[in-house]
């Protein structure tokens, strides 16, 4: 290859032939978001998948509505809703295959619950008993990431590794609209363009990072177009119609997978409820603003669909939402436990080998909870 | 005829809000000072601190920012270079961490590089430290990261009036100050007046917050009235603690804290960052540089434990508290011979 075929070399003086070897059209995301509901792409989707998806975004709402309950029982400290959003969580997870990685931000416990993680492990984070409930390893999914798009570089480095080795996984790594701003959601994506890594970038644009509207966040025409001049495609999707989250996500993926290189996938949401249980939405916006959304709400374009195709009859909605209560009792139960905790575990993990200073304070912790289970003792005597 | 009551001077207020009047006054009075973060504006800062700034001075003095901390503080720079005076606001102290480039490249050193042509008075307000249940990443005691860099100011308050005092004689520093907010203390409150001017101490004096004539307890921040309850419960072993708050921690008051171990004859630090690496080792190195020959017992420190802030249902066994001090001060009657 020369140096005036490489892609996105710099070309100081070009020739009087020159052309751009990409040319940036197919790169740009369409004007309008992508849909596949209420539309005759809707026909060439298999109904299984339909109804799959179908299933799941009931399991994904009952989840949100009951992790946000036990918020107010005080069984969890804190909880970023997903709701409004379950399309997309639940696309993300179903487009990938087992090794493949996912790599979640805080507000993704549906994606990892839809790609196969107990339930109540998925919420370990938000009790506050460890900070990663699982495996990652085991499961393929990197810790829930808090400091917004940190987990993205993360994400093409374990991409571009599994190329290297040559063993066909993708990653694909999710952010919020707010988390587009940092440095490290820019550098991600150049070095998955630069390395042509695998990797799927899926913006969730929820209309706010906490208090501040998209509008105070860039002035990008799409945060799909923000690919572009990294030089990988960008996709404007409907965040609430599942099955053209599904498409589009899979599409990437399978791109990815091939050697195509990354996909920045963007798509148009809203949030239905506050930023977490502790945040006052009335502050920064109105409620005709989300009373406008429910009417796309996500589970209604599926159901919509379904039932005007005549996929779907009471009997598959009996049983979508029995399998959500049997999730939710599931949750509810494991959640009232009370965790039993190790105070000890705080000088396990630190290092392969604890540190000389580490078990000293690991001996003085345990004397005082001798002394303290010694004092209770005496008084339950 | 009808008797009006006098209106109380004073009412309750909390850190919270005292921050927030440092930053109105400072506002009204000065031009050139601008807030600027990531949920300032509408909301008023996740913890209510910027509450009304941008209905009173507009969205240009008070801006929700792209939320990218690097270029908070990289903008604020630039904004301190054509003579504003920006103070930024870093929503939680694990947040600040993108911003370091910026703070240790640029912030503490601009003045050093450029033999004094270009001072930036850019205040940092960090929120800081645990024991408020924030899940992974929202409880880290980030001060020593700070007081490790020359060239910043590091502050942090530990009562409702300090906290504006200190923070309207952070925003009038012609140096850069990181200026930590003790989260859990953003709720105490006490009486205090609003509306009155309040006397702005300059930065860099610590205080003795109760007099003792047995040990002192060295202290700032979030600690302070841990180390306060801890010197009355000492009471009943027969120990009179006297404890200093540092307020300040770059510059340190070396008078005000050799003056107070010189009296009692012994000390002990107290934080809830790590020891190792932490203040405390530099706090315990000056005082026996100073009071050598006046001490009773090597200086103590009383720290979190050398680990990743913990999880918020175990955070209870790691931040000092009442009973580990109570264990130092013990320790404090240490005899040659032990
Ligand atoms: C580096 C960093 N800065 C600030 C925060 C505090 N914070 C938590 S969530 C949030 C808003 C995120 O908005 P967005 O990326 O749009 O995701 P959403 O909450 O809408 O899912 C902010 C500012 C953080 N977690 N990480």
């Amino acid at each position: 290859m020369t140096v005036m075929e490489q892609r996105g070399a710099y070309r100081p003086t070009p020739p009087p032939a020159w052309q751009p070897r990409t040319d940036p059209a197919p790169l740009l995301p369409d004007a309008e978001p992508y849909r596949v509901l209420g539309t005759g792409a809707a026909d060439k989707v298999d109904p299984e998948l339909l109804r799959r998806l179908y299933a799941e975004l009931v399991r994904g709402r009952r989840y949100n509505t009951q992790a946000t309950a036990l918020t107010k029982q005080g069984r969890l400290a804190v909880y970023p809703s997903s709701t409004g959003q379950e399309a997309c969580e639940i696309a993300a997870a179903l487009a990938l295959e087992e090794r493949d990685w996912l790599f979640p931000s805080y507000r993704d416990t549906l994606a990892v619950v839809a790609r196969g993680l107990a339930p109540a492990s998925a919420l370990t984070l938000l009790r506050g008993d460890w900070h990663t409930g699982y495996d990652p390893r085991e499961h393929r999914i990197a810790p829930l990431s808090t400091p917004l798009a940190t987990q993205l570089p993360h994400a093409v480095g374990l991409a571009h590794a599994a190329r290297l080795k040559g063993d066909g996984v993708v990653a694909l790594a999710m952010v919020g609209d707010g988390g587009t701003s940092e440095g490290d959601f820019h550098e991600a994506l150049n070095f998955a363009a630069v390395w042509q890594a695998p990797v799927v970038f899926l913006v969730q644009n929820n209309g706010f990072a906490i208090s501040v509207p998209l509008a105070k966040q860039t002035a990008a025409p799409s945060l799909a177009h923000k690919a572009v001049g990294y030089g990988m495609p960008g996709r404007l999707v409907d965040g609430n119609d599942a099955a053209a989250m599904h498409e589009v996500l899979s599409e990437a993926v399978a791109r990815a997978r091939e050697g195509g290189g990354p996909t920045l996938v963007e798509a148009v949401t809203y949030r239905m409820e506050a930023h977490t249980n502790a945040d006052d939405a009335t502050r920064y916006r109105q409620d005709t603003d989300v009373e406008a959304w429910r009417d796309h709400d996500p589970i209604l374009l599926m159901e919509r669909e379904l039932t005007e195709r005549g996929l779907l009859d009471d009997d598959m909605k009996r049983q979508a939402s029995d399998d959500a209560e049997a999730m939710a009792a599931d949750l509810r139960e494991h959640m009232n436990q009370e965790p039993v905790l190790d105070p000890m575990d705080l000088f396990t993990h630190v290092y392969a080998e604890q540190t000389s200073q580490l078990r000293e304070q690991a001996a003085q912790l345990r004397a005082e909870l001798e002394v303290a289970s010694e004092e209770a003792e005496e008084e339950a005597r | 005829m009808t008797t009006v009551a006098a209106k109380p001077a004073t009412k309750p207020a909390t850190m919270a809000q005292a921050l927030g009047r440092a930053l109105r006054d400072s506002m009204a009075e000065d031009p050139s000072v601008h807030v600027l973060g990531e949920d300032v504006g509408a909301l008023g800062g996740v913890f209510r601190v910027t509450d009304g700034l941008a209905a009173e001075f507009g969205e240009d003095r008070c801006t929700d920012t792209p939320l990218a901390e690097a270029g908070i503080l990289g903008t604020a720079v630039g904004m301190a270079m054509y003579g504003l005076r920006p103070v930024v606001e870093m929503q939680f102290d694990a947040f600040a961490y993108p911003a370091f480039e910026q703070l240790i490249s640029h912030v503490a050193r601009m003045r050093n590089r450029t033999r004094g042509a270009l001072p930036l008075p850019i205040t940092v307000r960090v929120p800081y430290g645990g024991g408020i249940g924030g899940v992974e990443h929202h409880s880290d005691s980030s001060e020593a990261y700070y007081i490790a860099t020359p060239g910043l100011h590091v502050v942090t308050p530990a009562t409702v009036s300090d906290a504006y005092g200190l923070l309207r004689a952070s925003i009038a520093s012609d140096d850069p100050v990181v200026f930590l907010e003790p989260k859990r203390l953003y709720w105490s409150k006490a009486d205090w007046n609003p509306e009155a001017p309040q006397a702005v101490e300059p930065i860099g004096r610590a205080v003795v917050r109760r007099t003792g004539r047995s040990a002192t307890l060295i202290t700032y921040g979030p600690s302070v009235p841990v180390c306060l309850e801890a010197a009355e419960a000492a009471r009943a072993e027969g120990w009179d603690l006297e404890v200093v708050d540092l307020r300040s921690l770059v510059p340190f008051d070396d008078e005000t804290v050799a003056a107070s171990v010189r009296r009692t004859g012994r000390a002990v630090v107290v934080h809830e960052s790590g020891g190792f690496g932490g203040p405390g080792g530099e706090i315990a190195a000056r005082v026996t540089e100073r009071c050598f020959h006046h001490l009773e017992a090597p200086v103590l420190r009383v720290a979190g434990f050398d680990i990743p802030y913990p999880p918020p249902m175990l955070e209870k066994h790691h931040l000092p508290g009442v009973d580990r001090i109570l264990d130092a001060v013990a320790r404090l009657q240490w005899e040659a011979d032990s």
